[in-house]
């Protein structure tokens, strides 16, 4: 893998496959030909070794970039915060304005309840998961060569396409409409509303329990892969176009004109998904919050 | 294995199909509205936008499963 270059689909591979940090069973036969006595906690070396970890593997780099956009973030906002001056504004704190006044003014005509938390929630979302879809601007080579010549083998830097981080943010907004419906609505209005939705009569009861279980489960489903889906594919052009630069000068050039074509129209992508998340996590919420 | 390349082009195929005529539909009608009142244009324009995403929602699933298939299926990678 170090030495000559790679082939096309070794290309596509290592730039798909996560840092992964997990446990391997015992007797596991490693990438080496060392087999392993003992359940080992390693880095795996190559997705076949990362899916064999199974269930207990953590991504590192999705992590730790993710938790690093998360950082950097709350600092920002909070350095603006508490610079807030009401004289003459700096640059920064325009801009930050500018995005929370956004922010509130969409979450004011789609949420309909009361709750201080969803505001500063789909602030949240919608910053976050911005930085994070930024990252995919980067061009695909850099970080994961940069971190080659540290030794480190595998990295992607886009959290956003690894399924378990957008999956895992759509459960978290699920559990929290969970909650809320639960507090508006009592256990027995949010049962009721389950089972008597559609057709108000208890004979409908298993088809109503049907069709809201369905809808309930595709919301969050549909959340997480959606961000999922757009960033994968995304980064998966960017990564197809990365390949044509290895084919000789014209297609290089080309590719180069590919690349910031895509790139420029990956600006909007980015931004509307973000937007997206956050306009359906505040509609879910105040789904929610509905008290007939 | 080369059934998982069809089953990735057929996905990616009438995924691209229904997401082509949500769009055009959607197109069509913000012309017509923003044509009867320009005043709404830039209104129209913010909702046009919040739904092309959410109709290319599940095209782009598709699309990300179909990618999955063909170069991580298809070579048998990790399997």
């Amino acid at each position: 893998m170090a030495g000559e270059n790679p082939t096309t689909t070794e290309y596509i591979q290592h730039h798909l496959t996560n840092l992964t940090y997990g446990k391997l069973p015992a007797g596991y036969e490693r990438y080496d030909g060392t087999v392993l006595e003992a359940d080992t906690w390693t880095m795996a070396h190559g997705s076949a070794e990362a899916s064999a970890m199974g269930f207990n593997a953590f991504h590192v780099d999705s992590l730790a970039w993710s938790f690093g956009l998360g950082v950097i973030f709350c600092a920002l906002f909070a350095l603006v915060a508490k610079s807030v001056t009401s004289g003459v504004p700096g640059r920064l704190q325009n801009f930050v304005e500018i995005i929370v006044e956004f922010i509130d003014n969409n979450v004011k005509d789609m949420f309909h309840g009361r709750n201080p938390l969803v505001a500063p929630l789909a602030l949240t979302i919608f910053v976050w998961v911005f930085l994070m879809n930024l990252m995919d601007l980067v061009p695909v080579d850099v970080v994961p060569s940069l971190m080659m010549a540290l030794g480190v083998e595998y990295h992607k830097i886009v959290p956003s396409t690894d399924p378990n981080i957008t999956l895992g943010m759509a459960v978290a907004v699920f559990i929290l409409m969970l909650y809320y419906s639960i507090k508006i609505k009592g256990l027995g209005g949010f049962v009721k509303e389950l089972t008597m939705h559609p057709f108000n009569h208890w004979l409908f009861i298993p088809v109503n329990l049907f069709m809201e279980l369905v809808g309930l489960l595709a919301k969050p489903f549909s959340l997480g892969l959606r961000l999922f889906g757009n960033m994968y594919a995304g980064e998966m052009i960017f990564i197809l176009i990365a390949v044509m630069y290895s084919a000789g000068l014209f297609f290089g050039l080309f590719g180069g004109f590919l690349q910031l074509g895509w790139a420029i129209f990956h600006i909007l992508v980015i931004t509307l998904q973000a937007f997206i998340f956050m306009v359906l996590t505040v509609v879910y919420l105040s789904m929610a919050h509905e008290d007939h | 294995m080369e059934l998982v390349i069809i089953a990735a082009a057929i996905m990616l195929g009438l995924g691209a199909l229904g997401a082509a005529v949500g769009m055009g539909l959607l197109g069509g009608r913000l012309l017509e509205g923003t044509a009867r009142q320009p005043e709404l244009g830039p209104m129209l324009q913010g909702k046009m936008f919040l739904l092309a995403g959410l109709i290319d929602a599940i095209p782009i699933i598709g699309v990300g499963i179909a990618m999955y298939l063909i170069f991580v299926v298809a070579p048998g990678v990790g399997a």
